[in-house]
């Protein structure tokens, strides 16, 4: 390896399937940076990344896992978690990371986000929620505002629906760890989806993300970096703040911390002690 | 049956519209009361065009984006159970998403019109064309159009409507389209003036729906005591098909001079090998007969329409005189005698007492390339199969080995 050699290697391509490059995310969109985010995260807690799965559905997001350097599943749309509990109940030495857009997890996925909560799970799902479905050429969904425009609400009228806010939602579905943050508070943001990774349980952590392709033009936000410009300045950090207080205003309050961090029994330990239980009986 | 006019050249629209803008623009016309449907490449488009008209105020139709195919199709049986007119949209996986409910669409006899953007199933995934979604469906008791042209999704889509709810069918219809050949493809489109579809297909009649002044039970349990019942009706219900397309199709061509009849024929009065496929591999097939032709070949081209009912009669007839039919289709059916077009031509054929050869290429998988260079490659082996008299159950054509 030559000097320059050493110097353009990104810190993280360890991790990173070089021969996939370049990457399919927009130049200005929030996907990256969350990849980022993970390698990151991964290398501070010096995971053996042979024991990591990254498991992830369909959307811009969900191209995630195919980049990372090690075992990852590229499921079918909304089955990302499913398909990761199923990992995790066969070999659960695996450290499970999900990494996944809005819609695949709260749409088409999300009976499996508020079930594998319930469960306790121990998996750590990140979520980049760019309130629509981007890689289909943005349509509005679960998470997108009242009244936001998108391709499948145009103007003059705009989303007649209402978004879940996910932190509510995977609080009150029982997750045991939940934060939220934007992608461009990607210190504390990494932080998060360390503790996330160390919790035995479900750990649930929602990236606000800009996708100044589809949402971001047609709701008139500017470009990637004006986007998550905007970000920062509507970012308001709350830790430990109850999950349900846990607002979210696009154009002006996007409440960010670490809300739930409780202890719970995870999943494969009980069904461990169980079939135990039934061996000794 | 209305009576119908002969519309005025100058009452026509033409504008250039890819296959997904033709059938959102038919699907607009047809005075839909519900469309539900979840975005999927390449059919997206119908929807989010769709979803425009809806916002300018064109249609009254009231949309739902719901939260996934399956969520889709259940909408749309709900909505249908209560007499309205429905549509959805899909492809592939959403399609294959939808697999529970397309049964339940068909059996409880709902006239859901349901277009689809062919395009391969994962895995691995794979946005492009070919048709084992379709394949994929076909038992599911829905009626089956595949369309070559932006003009024929257009035509077909509003005559979709018509034969699913015509009393003797009453069943959902699936108006496929190759996704990205045909769905992001601009043609040139004769569009008629609304009055002239609303005129053609009239208000949905529906026979029994959902009514609390009436109150019934749909799909509740039937065991051994009825189900087969229920089945041996579907079964009468989808032969009445042909028929009753042909009396719409009659129509729709008084109206616009256009018809496609259950298959079309190209040059087969005296062809020694008939090349059979479906959807956009029709117009290819089209042009290489020409060439080859040219050269002094008998050959011509069966592209069929209707996969569902399958004409077996008429195909059989169609081809009898032929020492071969050559088949080329973009489905697999793993582990099977052979492919899913062939199956069916086979089992058409059985019954002649001089039947032609059957020679079956799968082709395009994942939206592989079919130029009119595989075509030849299929028709040169087709001819060495028949001198030898033997040819084998299916091949690939275009394949890394
Ligand atoms: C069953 C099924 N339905 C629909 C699709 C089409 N589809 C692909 S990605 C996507 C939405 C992705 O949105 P999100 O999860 O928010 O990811 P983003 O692209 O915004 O990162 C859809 C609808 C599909 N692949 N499979
Ligand atoms: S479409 Fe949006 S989410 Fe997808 S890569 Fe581009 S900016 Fe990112
Ligand atoms: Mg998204």
């Amino acid at each position: 390896m030559t000097e320059s050699d050493s110097i353009l290697r990104h810190p993280m391509s360890k991790y990173i399937r070089e021969d996939r490059q370049p990457w399919i995310y927009c130049s200005g969109c929030s996907v990256g940076v969350v990849t980022q985010m993970v390698a990151r995260a991964i290398d501070n807690l010096g995971l053996d990344f042979t024991k990591t799965v990254v498991v992830s559905g369909i959307g811009c997001t969900g191209r995630t896992s195919g980049y990372f350097k090690t075992g990852t599943y590229h499921t079918t749309h909304g089955r990302a978690i499913a398909f990761a509990e199923g990992v995790k109940i066969a070999n659960p030495e695996l450290e499970v990371i999900v990494v996944s857009g809005d819609g695949d997890l709260a749409a088409i996925g999300g009976n499996h986000l508020i079930h594998a909560c319930r469960r306790n799970i121990d998996m750590t799902i990140v979520c980049v929620n760019n309130f629509n479905y981007g890689m289909t050429g943005g349509q509005f969904g679960p998470t997108t505002e009242h009244e936001r425009y998108s391709q499948t609400s145009p103007r003059p009228v705009g989303n007649v629906e209402h978004p879940f806010n996910l932190v509510k939602l995977a609080a009150s579905s029982g997750a045991t760890f939940v934060a939220r943050w934007t992608a461009v508070q990607a210190r504390r943001a990494t932080k998060s989806i360390e503790t996330g990774i160390k919790k035995e349980g479900l750990s649930f952590i929602e990236i606000i993300g800009a996708c100044p392709t589809e949402f971001g033009r047609m709701n008139r936000l500017g470009n990637g970096v004006e986007m998550h410009q905007h970000l920062l300045e509507v970012a308001e950090i709350q830790n430990g703040l109850p999950a349900h207080e846990a607002e979210l205003h696009y154009d002006t309050r996007i409440v960010c911390g670490e809300f739930v961090n409780i202890e719970k029994p995870e999943y494969t330990v009980v069904l461990t002690e169980m079939n135990e239980r039934l061996k000794k009986g | 049956m209305t009576s119908v006019e002969k519309v005025p050249q100058d009452k026509i629209t033409i504008e250039g519209l890819t296959g997904d803008a033709a059938i959102a623009h038919a699907l607009k016309q047809s005075d839909v009361d519900v469309l539900a449907a979840y975005p999927i490449t390449p059919q997206t488009i119908i929807v989010e065009d769709f979803q425009k008209f809806a916002a300018d105020g064109e249609v009254q139709t009231r949309v739902i984006p719901v939260e996934s195919e399956h969520s889709a199709m259940s909408a749309c049986i709900g909505a249908s159970a209560v007499g309205a007119r429905v549509a959805t949209a899909s492809a592939s996986a959403g399609l294959a998403l939808m697999w529970e409910i397309l049964y339940c669409a068909a059996s409880m006899r709902m006239p859901i019109v349901f277009t689809v953007a062919n395009r391969a199933l994962s895995a691995p995934i794979n946005i492009h064309n070919d048709h084992s979604d379709g394949m994929g469906m076909r038992d599911s008791g829905f009626i089956q159009l595949y369309c070559q042209s932006s003009q024929e999704a257009y035509d077909t889509t509003i005559m979709a409507f018509k034969l699913a709810e015509d009393h003797g069918v009453l069943l959902p219809v699936m108006v496929g389209i190759d996704g990205f050949i045909l769905s992001h493809n601009v043609e040139r489109v004769e569009m008629l003036p609304d009055d002239a579809v609303q005129k053609f297909l009239g208000v949905r009649v529906p026979v029994q729906p959902l009514d609390p002044k009436n109150p019934i039970t749909m799909g509740p349990l039937a065991l051994t005591d009825y189900y087969f019942e229920f089945k041996e009706q579907q079964d009468e219900a989808i032969w009445n098909v042909p028929k009753i397309y042909k009396q719409v199709e009659a129509e729709f061509k008084k109206m616009t001079g256009r018809s496609y009849g259950m298959f079309e024929e190209y040059k087969t009065k005296d062809a020694e090998i008939i090349i059979l496929a479906m959807s956009t591999m029709g117009g290819t097939a089209k042009a290489v007969a020409d060439v080859l032709r040219e050269k002094g070949e008998k050959v011509g081209v069966i592209r069929l329409k209707m996969f569902r009912p399958f004409p077996a009669k008429e195909i059989a007839k169609a081809v009898s005189g032929a020492k071969a039919v050559m088949i080329f289709e973009k489905a697999m059916s793993f582990g099977a005698v052979t492919s899913p077009l062939a199956m069916e031509v086979k089992s058409a054929l059985y019954d002649l007492e001089k039947k032609p050869m059957v020679v079956d290429f799968v082709v395009g998988l994942g939206g592989r390339d079919v130029p009119p260079t595989t075509f030849v490659e299929g028709y040169e082996k087709t001819k060495k199969y028949v001198e030898k008299g033997k040819a084998p159950l299916y091949e690939t054509l275009g394949v890394r080995k």
